[in-house]
């Protein structure tokens, strides 16, 4: 496997205080991997159900949920450039108001009967993933004086091994709480536009909703075939 | 390319990755049974806790495991009644305690293991850790990995086995910091 990017991957960032006491101080430990490390989890379209790439569906009783309808989408490809088709892509949010379905979420805003927030979709032959969804709120957090999470989408991704694993956070661009937000800015600054979605017309529907692309690079295998070069 | 960076799991993911277990109305990938009653091999529990910095339980990490069955394989799909990948939260038992039904696993190039993969609100990416067991002190003893630890850290990657005779359990504690911080690897 292509080494983890750790450059862009710090663990320590005390501006994000729950970090200061959950992040391990210790160093990690290099492994060399084996078949234990090389194989990982795969799934079929029978753990996908009919509206579960339709978050504007899937969690209706009785009328489409409120909010600003979207749709994103967009390849997933190891760090190699290769596509990785047939992995498995779950997404969670808050609803339109930046409120979560969890019974944990205590911020004063509304629930929308209609809305889950929960989806997953397997990306197709050629690495490509597409989710219908509505827009996220941003919502309140206890991290600081009136600390505010830019609107996100989270995302977890297996890719071929349990190595490539990976879960992040999708943001929309030209958000005004990026420099306020330390889960954001945690991420070294050459690398946070790999945060952000791009707005794109070509997905945008007419008529329907506005199109976001979001391309998820994982780890890939080796691409230098001699370590000692 | 580069590579996308990690973000947090952060608080609320449940009703996304373990609906059931929490208890939402959605059905779920994978759970915490990795082997049914027909599973061959030998049947154990994993419990624990994750413990952070102040020795505080963690009710809202999640934990997953990726595991060979018996004579060493990686079964992708539930077949015969075994699956080598399972997830858990530990937000719905009251001592915030994850808990795994699988098989001990083999392992012909050292001594046998679980992968185990963390995530809790508070860590920015996800953490690796190994669960070996302590009654396989011989294959332990023996294992190339293992001897590379610091002794007084290899304790942190042994499940240990409880006192009773029903049914195998281990108790395996993930610390994130402190004395006994559970050794963490780059994976
Ligand atoms: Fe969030």
């Amino acid at each position: 496997m292509n080494k983890r990017d750790w450059k862009i991957n710090p663990l320590f960032y005390p501006d994000y205080k729950s970090t200061v006491l959950r992040t391990p101080k210790q160093p990690l430990i290099p492994v060399k991997h084996s078949l234990n490390e090389l194989t990982g989890p795969a799934y079929g379209t029978s753990v996908i159900g009919e509206f579960d790439h339709d978050l504007t569906k899937n969690g209706i009783k009785n009328s489409p949920p409120l909010g600003e309808k979207i749709v994103v989408a967009g390849k997933v490809l190891d760090d190699n450039g290769k596509a990785i088709p047939n992995t498995l892509v779950e997404i969670w949010q808050a609803n339109a108001a930046g409120k979560y379905i969890h019974k944990a979420d205590s911020h004063d805003a509304p629930l929308d009967p209609n809305f889950f927030g929960g989806g997953r979709v397997l990306t197709d032959k050629e690495g490509n993933y597409k989710f219908y969804t509505i827009k996220p709120g941003a919502y309140p957090w206890g991290n600081h004086e009136n600390a505010w999470r830019p609107a996100h989408i989270h995302f977890s991704l297996f890719g071929d091994n349990i190595c490539s694993r990976l879960v992040t956070q999708m943001y929309f661009p030209n958000d005004p709480l990026f420099k306020y937000d330390p889960i954001y800015q945690s991420v070294p600054e050459h690398a946070r536009h790999l945060l952000v979605s791009d707005f794109s017309l070509d997905l945008t529907e007419s008529g329907i909703c506005l199109g976001y692309e979001f391309n998820i690079v994982l780890r890939g295998k080796n691409s230098t075939p001699f370590e000692n070069q | 390319m580069t590579q996308t960076p990690s973000q947090t799991i952060g608080p609320y993911f449940a009703y996304g990755l373990t609906p059931q277990q929490y208890g939402y109305d959605h059905n779920e990938i994978c759970n915490s049974r990795l082997a049914d009653a027909s599973a061959e091999g030998e049947h154990i529990i994993i419990k624990g806790i994750v413990l952070d910095g102040k020795n505080q339980p963690v009710n809202d990490a999640m934990i997953e495991l990726w595991q060979a069955n018996s004579k060493g394989e990686f079964i992708q799909t539930k077949k015969d009644g075994f699956v080598s990948f399972g997830r858990c939260g530990t937000g719905t038992n009251h001592d915030n305690q994850f808990e795994f039904h699988t098989i001990k696993p083999s392992n012909s190039e050292g001594a046998p293991y679980i992968n185990v993969i963390v995530f809790m609100r508070g860590i920015l990416s996800h953490m690796y850790t190994r669960i070996y067991f302590s009654d396989e002190e011989q294959a332990n003893n023996a294992d190339s990995f293992l001897q590379q630890i610091e002794t007084n850290r290899r304790h942190t990657l042994i499940a240990n086995k409880l006192p009773g005779d029903d049914l195998n359990v281990y108790e395996f504690n993930i610390n994130m910091q402190g004395q006994n911080e559970t050794v963490f690897l780059d994976c």
